[in-house]
Parts: C-alpha cells; sequence; structure tokens
C-alpha cells in the first residue's frame, strides 16, 4: 500500500497553501517577502504533488485512496480522494502557478501598488488552496464552498490592479460568477434531497438506483442541468463567456496568467468530476447532457476563435483564444467516453501550461513597446525581448497545433478519441476549422512582432528581461515542448487516472 | 407579370437605396466628364434624389426610440426569464419527496448517527454544532476561508484607496455623519446597551455547543456592539483599541488557531492516531472537544470582519 | 401536480423566491438591486433546505435531558441537522460574497459616477473609442 507520508499530501498541500495564505497579512512588506513566501509554498506543494503522482504510480500499478478528514469515516465526515490524475492536475497547477509568478515577477511589482501587493499574495495563496481543494474533494458541499473561496479570489485578484476598467471587468466577472453559484447551490440541495447524501460516491450510488427505477427523473435532469449550467458560466463555455475577455485583458499579466490558465481549469474539472463521479457516465447519457455539452463546445470553439480575430488589444485576442480551447476540452468531456475525458484533461494540461506562457510573453512584448497593449504597437518587439518573443511563437504554434509543440499532442488526443464516436464528423471539421482560425488570428500576431521596424525600436526603452523572467520563460518552453514531443506515457497516465476516478 | 414584379422590386428597392421619385421640373445636368475616376458616377447619379437609405432610417429611428425599446425588452426579457425559470424548478419541484415526511431519502443512517452518536462522539448537547465543527469540519473551515478572502479583498478595495486621497477631501460619498458627535441619547442608550450586547454576545459564543448560536451569530452580535460604539462615540475611539493592524492580526491568529487545531484533529483521524483532545461531559460548558476554542476565533474573526465592513464602507478606514 | 405542489409549498415558495432572485441578479441593471437579487436567491436557497430538513412531529435537534441524568438520543425525536449546518456555512458565503460586491460597486461608482454596469460600459466604450483612435493614429505614423 502507500506510504504514510503520500498518504497525507492531499491534505499537507491544502492546509500548506491556506497557513501561508493566513500568514500573509502578518508578515513585513519590505523587500517582496509575501512574495517569495508564496512561490516558496507553492514550490513546495509541487515537489509534494510530484512525489503523490510517483506514489500512486509506482512499479506499473494504479492505486487512489480516500483520506478521511477528522475521525469519522466516509458518508458521515468530509473526504478527500487522490488518484494519479488528481496528482498530475495539482503538480501542473502549481507549476503553471509558480511559473506564472516568477515570470511577472517585474510586471506585477510595477502594476501593483506595494501596499495592495501583501494582499495580492493572499489571495492567490488562497486561489491555490481552493484549485487543490477542488481538485482533491470527495464531498460535493465541500467542493461549493471552495468554488466560492476560488470566485471571490479571482474577482480581486483582476481588481488588485488600481483602475477604473479592472474594477468594472472584476464587476462583470464577479455578477456572472454569482450566477453560476446559485445555480451550483440549487442543483446541489435538490441533488441532496433526491439522494441524501453529499458524498460523491455515495450520490453516484442513490442516483444509480433512481435511475433504473426510473423514479425522480425531472428533479435529476434539472439539477445536472442547473449544475452543469452554473460551472459552464465559471469556466467561461462560449455562450456564457462574454466576462471574459475583459476580466482577462485588463488584468495584470500575472492574473490574466493564472486566471485563463487555472482558474477555468478547476471549474472544468469539477465539471468532469461531477459527471464521471456523482451522476456515471451512462446517466448522463439518458439525460442528453453529453449532446448538449458536445454542441455547445463546438460552438465555442468556432465561435471564441471569430471574437478573437477581431480584437486589436494582444491580452484580449489571447483571452478570446482561451474561449475557444475551453471548447475543446468541453468537446472531449461531451464525446462522453474515456477516451474523451483523458484527451480534455490533456488539454487542460496543455492550455494551462501553454496560456500562462503566452500571457507571460505578450505582458514582456508590450512592456518593451512602452507598455502598449495594441498589436501594432508590438511591432519588432521580438528584437527587444528575444525571450517574450520565443514565448509567443512557440505559444502561437501551439495553439495552431503545430505538431512538436503542445497543442498538436492534445488535438491529436481528442481527434483519436472522437473517431469512436458517432459525431466524428462534427468534431473533425470543427477541429480543422478552428485550427485555421487560430492560424488567422496567431500568424499575423507572429509576423507583426518579427517585422523590423526601425523608427520605433529606437523609442524602446524597456529595461532587459530580467532573470527571473528568462528562467521561467526557459521552462515554459521546455515544458511546451516536452508536452508536445513525449505526450504519450502522459495521455497514459491521465487514461489511468480517469479509469480510477 | 413579370414586368409588375419588376416594377415592385425597383420602387423596394429605391425605397431601401433612398432614391426619391424623380422631380418634374428637374434639370437633369450634364453628364460629368469621362475623365474623373470610374467609382464617383454611380455615386453622384444616387446622391442627386438622395432620401434617406433605410439604415440611415433606422438608425434615426434608434436614436430617438432605442432606448425605450431596449428598456422594454430588457424588461420583457426578465418577465420571460423568470417565468421560464420559475416554471421548471416549480415542475421540479412538485416531483420531489413530500415535505415534512420522515420516509425521505434525506432521513437516511448518515442521519441516524449525528442524532444517536453525536453526543458522545462529538461531546456537544447542539447536534448542529457537532455536526459543522467535528463531522463536516472541513466545510466550515472553508467557510471562515470565504469570510477571511472577503475581508481581506475589501480591506484592499477600500482600505488602500483612503491612503491616495488627499486628507483634506472628505469624500462626499462616505462620512455621513447623521449621528452628531454629542448625541446625549444616543451615547446614554449606548452606554446602558454595549455591555449588555457585549455579554449576550459572549453568552451565545460561548455556549454554541450547548444552545442554538454559536461562533458566527455570536460574533455578528459582538459586531453589533462596535458599530453602536463607533456610531455614539465616534470612530476614532473604536479606532484607538481596534486599529486596522488590530484587525488584521487578530483576524489572521484567530484563522490560524482555528487552522492548526483543525489540523492537527483532521491529521489525527485519517492516521487513526488517537487525539489527545478531551470530549468532556454533555451538557457542560467545558465539553465537546475543538468545538468551544473553534466557536470562540469563528466569533473574533466574525465580531472584527462585520465591523470592518462597516467602518470600510462608511469611513473608508478601520 | 397542483395538489402536490400545496403539499410541498414551503418548497414551492422558495423556488419561486429564488427565480425572481436569479432573474432580479441577471437582468436588473443598477448594481445594488443585482446584490438585493443575489441575497433573496440565497434567503430562498435557505427557506428551501430548511423546509427539506423538517420532519413532521419533531424537535430541534439540540439533545433533551431524559429526567434521570442521561439524554434522549433517539433519531425520531429530532429532525434532520444536515440542512442546517449547510444553511450556516452558506449564511457566511453570502455575507461575504455581498460584502465584495458592494465594495466593488463603490469602487465602480467612484470610477464612473453611476451604479448601471451598462453605462459605465458605455463611458468605458467612449474612453475605448479614444484609445484605439489613439493607436490607429500611431499606427498610420508608423507606417508613414
Amino acid at each position: 500500500m502507500i506510504g504514510m507520508f503520500a498518504y497525507n499530501i492531499p491534505f499537507a498541500s491544502i492546509f500548506v497553501m491556506m497557513i501561508s495564505a493566513i500568514i500573509t497579512p502578518l508578515l513585513p512588506n519590505r523587500n517582496r517577502i509575501p512574495e517569495k513566501l508564496s512561490c516558496f509554498a507553492v514550490g513546495f506543494v509541487g515537489l509534494m504533488s510530484a512525489y503523490l503522482l510517483y506514489a500512486l504510480t509506482a512499479g506499473g500499478q494504479t492505486q487512489s485512496f480516500n483520506f478521511a478528514m477528522g475521525h469519522f469515516p466516509a458518508p458521515w465526515g468530509n473526504e478527500l480522494r487522490a488518484g494519479p490524475l488528481e496528482a498530475v492536475l495539482s503538480l501542473v497547477f502549481c507549476v503553471a502557478m509558480l511559473l506564472s509568478l516568477t515570470g511577472n515577477f517585474s510586471s506585477t511589482a510595477e502594476d501593483i501598488a506595494p501596499k495592495r501587493r501583501n494582499i495580492f499574495c493572499v489571495l492567490v495563496n488562497l486561489l491555490t488552496a481552493s484549485l487543490l481543494a477542488l481538485t482533491y474533494t470527495n464531498d460535493l458541499f465541500t467542493a461549493y464552498v471552495f468554488i466560492e473561496i476560488n470566485t471571490i479570489a479571482a474577482c480581486a485578484i483582476v481588481a488588485v490592479k488600481e483602475s477604473a476598467e479592472t474594477v468594472r471587468a472584476a464587476l462583470r466577472y464577479l455578477v456572472m460568477s454569482l450566477v453560476g453559484s446559485g445555480l451550483v447551490m440549487i442543483a446541489i440541495c435538490l441533488l441532496y434531497d433526491l439522494t441524501g447524501h453529499l458524498l460523491m460516491q455515495n450520490m453516484h450510488r442513490a442516483i444509480g438506483e433512481l435511475v433504473a427505477t426510473k423514479r425522480y427523473m425531472m428533479p435529476l435532469t434539472v439539477s445536472l442541468a442547473l449544475i452543469t449550467a452554473g460551472l459552464a458560466i465559471k469556466s467561461a463555455l462560449y455562450p456564457f463567456a462574454s466576462w471574459l475577455p475583459d476580466a482577462h485583458g485588463s488584468s495584470t499579466n500575472a492574473s490574466s496568467a493564472i486566471l485563463s490558465g487555472l482558474v477555468l481549469k478547476g471549474h472544468i474539472f469539477t465539471i468532469i468530476k461531477i459527471f464521471y463521479r456523482v451522476y456515471g457516465l451512462d446517466v448522463i447519457h439518458v439525460l442528453r447532457m453529453d449532446t448538449v455539452i458536445f454542441i455547445l463546445g463546438i460552438t465555442a470553439m468556432i465561435m471564441g476563435s471569430v471574437h478573437a480575430l477581431r480584437q486589436k488589444n494582444v491580452k484580449r485576442m489571447i483571452a478570446w483564444s482561451s474561449v475557444a480551447q475551453v471548447g475543446y476540452i468541453f468537446m472531449g468531456v461531451g464525446l462522453n467516453t474515456i477516451a474523451g475525458i483523458a484527451a480534455a484533461c490533456l488539454h487542460i494540461i496543455v492550455h494551462a501550461c501553454v496560456k500562462p506562457m503566452l500571457f507571460t510573453a505578450a505582458g514582456g512584448l508590450s512592456n518593451a513597446a512602452g507598455h502598449k497593449k495594441g498589436l501594432h504597437a508590438l511591432m519588432g518587439t521580438f528584437y527587444v525581448n528575444i525571450w517574450a518573443g520565443l514565448g509567443l511563437i512557440a505559444g502561437a504554434c501551439s495553439m495552431m497545433g503545430i505538431p512538436g509543440f503542445a497543442g498538436f499532442a492534445s488535438k491529436l488526443s481528442l481527434t483519436l478519441a472522437s473517431f469512436d464516436h458517432s459525431t466524428v464528423v462534427w468534431a473533425l471539421t470543427a477541429l480543422a476549422a478552428s485550427s485555421v482560425l487560430n492560424a488567422l488570428y496567431y500568424v499575423p500576431a507572429v509576423i507583426v512582432v518579427l517585422t523590423h521596424n526601425k523608427d520605433a525600436q529606437k523609442n524602446f526603452t524597456a529595461p532587459a528581461p530580467t532573470m527571473s523572467y528568462k528562467v521561467s520563460m526557459l521552462i515554459f518552453l521546455a515544458l511546451n515542448f516536452y508536452l508536445g514531443l513525449f505526450c504519450v506515457p502522459l495521455l497514459r497516465l491521465i487514461t489511468r487516472g480517469v479509469n480510477v476516478l | 407579370m413579370n414586368e409588375e414584379l419588376r416594377a415592385i422590386w425597383q420602387t423596394f428597392f429605391n425605397w431601401v437605396m433612398g432614391i426619391g421619385p424623380r422631380p418634374e421640373n428637374e434639370v437633369i445636368p450634364p453628364e460629368p466628364p469621362p475623365d474623373l475616376p470610374f467609382t464617383q458616377k454611380p455615386r453622384d447619379k444616387y446622391s442627386r434624389f438622395h432620401e434617406a437609405t433605410l439604415k440611415e432610417r433606422y438608425n434615426q429611428w434608434l436614436e430617438i426610440h432605442g432606448l425605450h425599446l431596449f428598456s422594454v425588452l430588457y424588461a420583457g426579457l426578465s418577465v420571460l426569464t423568470c417565468v421560464v425559470i420559475v416554471s421548471l424548478l416549480l415542475a421540479t419541484v412538485a416531483e420531489l419527496p413530500p415535505f415534512g415526511h420522515e420516509r425521505n431519502p434525506a432521513n437516511n443512517e448518515v442521519i441516524r448517527r449525528y442524532v444517536e452518536h453525536g453526543g458522545h462522539e462529538t461531546g456537544a448537547q447542539n447536534i448542529v454544532a457537532g455536526l459543522i465543527l467535528d463531522y463536516r469540519a472541513f466545510d466550515t473551515f472553508g467557510e471562515s476561508a470565504v469570510l477571511f478572502t472577503a475581508a481581506v479583498s475589501v480591506l484592499m478595495l477600500l482600505g488602500a484607496s483612503r491612503s491616495n486621497k488627499p486628507d483634506d477631501g472628505e469624500s462626499p460619498l462616505r462620512h455621513h455623519h447623521a449621528f452628531s458627535k454629542n448625541d446625549t441619547i444616543l451615547r446614554g442608550v449606548a452606554t446602558l446597551s454595549i455591555p449588555a450586547i457585549l455579554m449576550m454576545g459572549c453568552v451565545v459564543v460561548i455556549n454554541g455547543h450547548l444552545s442554538p448560536g454559536g461562533g458566527f451569530s455570536g460574533g455578528a452580535i459582538l459586531s453589533t456592539a462596535l458599530i453602536l460604539a463607533a456610531n455614539a462615540y465616534g470612530f476614532g475611539r473604536v479606532h484607538d483599541f481596534f486599529s486596522e493592524r488590530t484587525f488584521i492580526v487578530s483576524s489572521s491568529t484567530a484563522l490560524m488557531i482555528y487552522a492548526l487545531s483543525k489540523g492537527y484533529s483532521f491529521f489525527t483521524g485519517a492516521n487513526h492516531i488517537h487525539s489527545i483532545i478531551p470530549k468532556g461531559t454533555i451538557g457542560d460548558i467545558l465539553s465537546g472537544g475543538l468545538i468551544l476554542p473553534l466557536n470562540i476565533c469563528v466569533g473574533l474573526i466574525v465580531a472584527g470582519t462585520l465591523y470592518g465592513f462597516y467602518a470600510l464602507f462608511s469611513e473608508g478606514d478601520i | 401536480m397542483l395538489e402536490k405542489l400545496l403539499l410541498n409549498h414551503y418548497e414551492a415558495a422558495a423556488v419561486i423566491l429564488s427565480g425572481i432572485g436569479l432573474t432580479n441578479l441577471l437582468l436588473q441593471r443598477n448594481l445594488i438591486k443585482k446584490i438585493i437579487g443575489l441575497n433573496i436567491m440565497d434567503t430562498a436557497v435557505y427557506l428551501f433546505l430548511a423546509a427539506k430538513g423538517y420532519v413532521e412531529g419533531r424537535a430541534a435537534p439540540i439533545l433533551i435531558e431524559n429526567g434521570s441524568g442521561g439524554w434522549l438520543n433517539s433519531s425520531s425525536i429530532y429532525v434532520n441537522p444536515v440542512p442546517a449546518g449547510l444553511v450556516l456555512t452558506g449564511i457566511v458565503v453570502s455575507v461575504s460574497v455581498t460584502a465584495f460586491a458592494l465594495a466593488l460597486t463603490l469602487k465602480l461608482y467612484e470610477s464612473y459616477g453611476t451604479l448601471n454596469i451598462d453605462e459605465a460600459l458605455m463611458k468605458m466604450t467612449e474612453e475605448q473609442k479614444d484609445i484605439e483612435a489613439r493607436i490607429d493614429e500611431a499606427e498610420e505614423e508608423v507606417l508613414a
């Protein structure tokens, strides 16, 4: 069985982040100590997650375990659950969070007033804790509580940069998120009333009995629709994504990277867990939710890119591209097969690594151009900040799905997963169309950045990229190539994880 | 027939494009010199009889009626959404298990253990207190973290803005000193009632595991005493013993104690280690294991946070 | 269906209220009213939960002494305690969210002078058009 140390890691990860969040306001606010503490805590949790992953998959076997939070066993107390998939995701979340923080270390200092930087760190720590809790939790109500922490912290890290625009964006984000939380809460109440449990596997058993005897089908359908709609709003599925570009486009670079790369993923993984562990794939199919998700996913893939085409601001363009990428993930979920969900999880990981890199790169480039965010102002910035330029190019290639880059791996596995499915034509058409649309806005951006521009380049007075920026970008690039070239073992690992989910 | 259709189409087309009928007494100007750029010719031709294209008319109409139409549409949409959501949910509710029935799915073995063994397993007479602070303590820890998140975020939004403003400018938005600083009646009543309110709050917090109440409700009562004091004696007097620093330090410390003690209990529970915390006798003040100290921590956090919200919203400072 | 609704009348009232709250939250344009809508919805959910916890003829879940130094702990005496716990958690969440939303609204009012999120958007887009026009000008300069 699994060792004592690995057994306590899920609980320890959440508590390390929580305690570092609680202790941060008491720290002295100089020498950027709070931020260093955040980075250290996130890095530590990342190492622990890596060890947990190793312990769970050592020797070719796939293990998972439940961790009772307190002295009381499963249906009475709260519970955490850890398997390979949870471990991989928390590792990726920690790595992406760490790189988003270190990569934007200097731009955070420019955008956020010193007095607020302390609180920014508290919020980042709480956000990480809530993401880890959402990943590991085995209890639907705990998930709701941590979704709320996630919502408040996410809106607050948008508003942490002091400007009228961010306040408006944060409010819009908050209102949409609250609609989502309200729907989730109503759905959880309905489910509790029907099953008498809040723990996922007990709910699953009770729902299985209800469906087998055809009782309470209407409330079950409504609860599924409400919980999916609520979480879809929070994870910016297309028709509900209008808040995303404002929030992600206007906030400071670190916040944009964290929001796009991680916060959306936490909610999407919650949806996957609810589909897989609460309702079960066959019930989802009986209630027709897979088709709805599939259609919405395809719409998002196309419409996100269409909106991105019309943007002049580089950060807003990348933000709309996130909407399209979320569509890919939902398409994978909508396939409603193990291969589809594994491909969706791979895309979650790929996007969690690539999107923070794109935001960090865009931040570096617009910094090089004197804080201008217009796409045309970036002309020639590649030669000022080569690291950022390389990041943008690699990210763009990845989003377009060029072989060898991370995006190719997940698109390929999505394609392969869709072959088992009756809607293969639609899935392939949408994948092809979306890839072309991605190219239509990423290629011009790359060309603009690469074009020499002697006059403007003289005016660029940005300082050279700092060491932390270079190192973070290097790790981002390495991750990107690693995911693109060696995705097969990872996909196999995820599939094993999904099988024991 | 075809001719007629064509004529109708022509009229319609002219109407859309804004080409009016040719006036009777019009003098047709000579053809423009042929060396003009090709693209300008048709435009000149149209503009001579130009009335207003459909698009222009539409924009004009929108400018006059648009706002009204928009709000009517919005109201209609609101009602429609409301009706759809409510009727869907009503149809759902009609199928739910009947109200108050003892054989509903929710009254299962989970509840049985909470009620039958809750007393000696948690040591709390109040089953709900035992439930939220012992059986399902992780949820409640998350709940305190939500409050902490919100407190920190509000402090960030409203607290920091104050220091940027010049000190002389009394912001017209905040600062409603409706209560004058020397209101005898207010001060008298406050002097009499604040001790009573404080005592009531403490009783509710300390008896949280024996009777209805607990950290959150007691903390809310305590915060009203602080708010009353601030209104009667001015924020400055409260500020003397409850400043922003006190607020942060007390909330963080209380939450830290909460996290560490609960962390200990989660850790021992999951690893099947015997916990050293005694449960006590049901019904005593000193019973219920960690529930009493946790209630006191939550009470402190809530009292501070709610007063902090009030002070930040009305004064922009704690 | 109607008689079932009458039987579940607390739940029916709760969902009507939550529908009203949700619609307010979605479609009101004044932010304060939106936040009030949020609170209506949350409160309706608590009513729903409280109704779900109730069992005919049973007492509140606080142990009663049986007169001989022991406690009555038969599960047929007390109502379901779980919804009460969920409501307590929900109330704290709702207070936190409301305070945060109001703080953001206050900041919005300070920046734009309006509580209407659409008006703020309009002011915003006007500013944005200015910015874009400036970007275009800069672009033309660069091209020239």
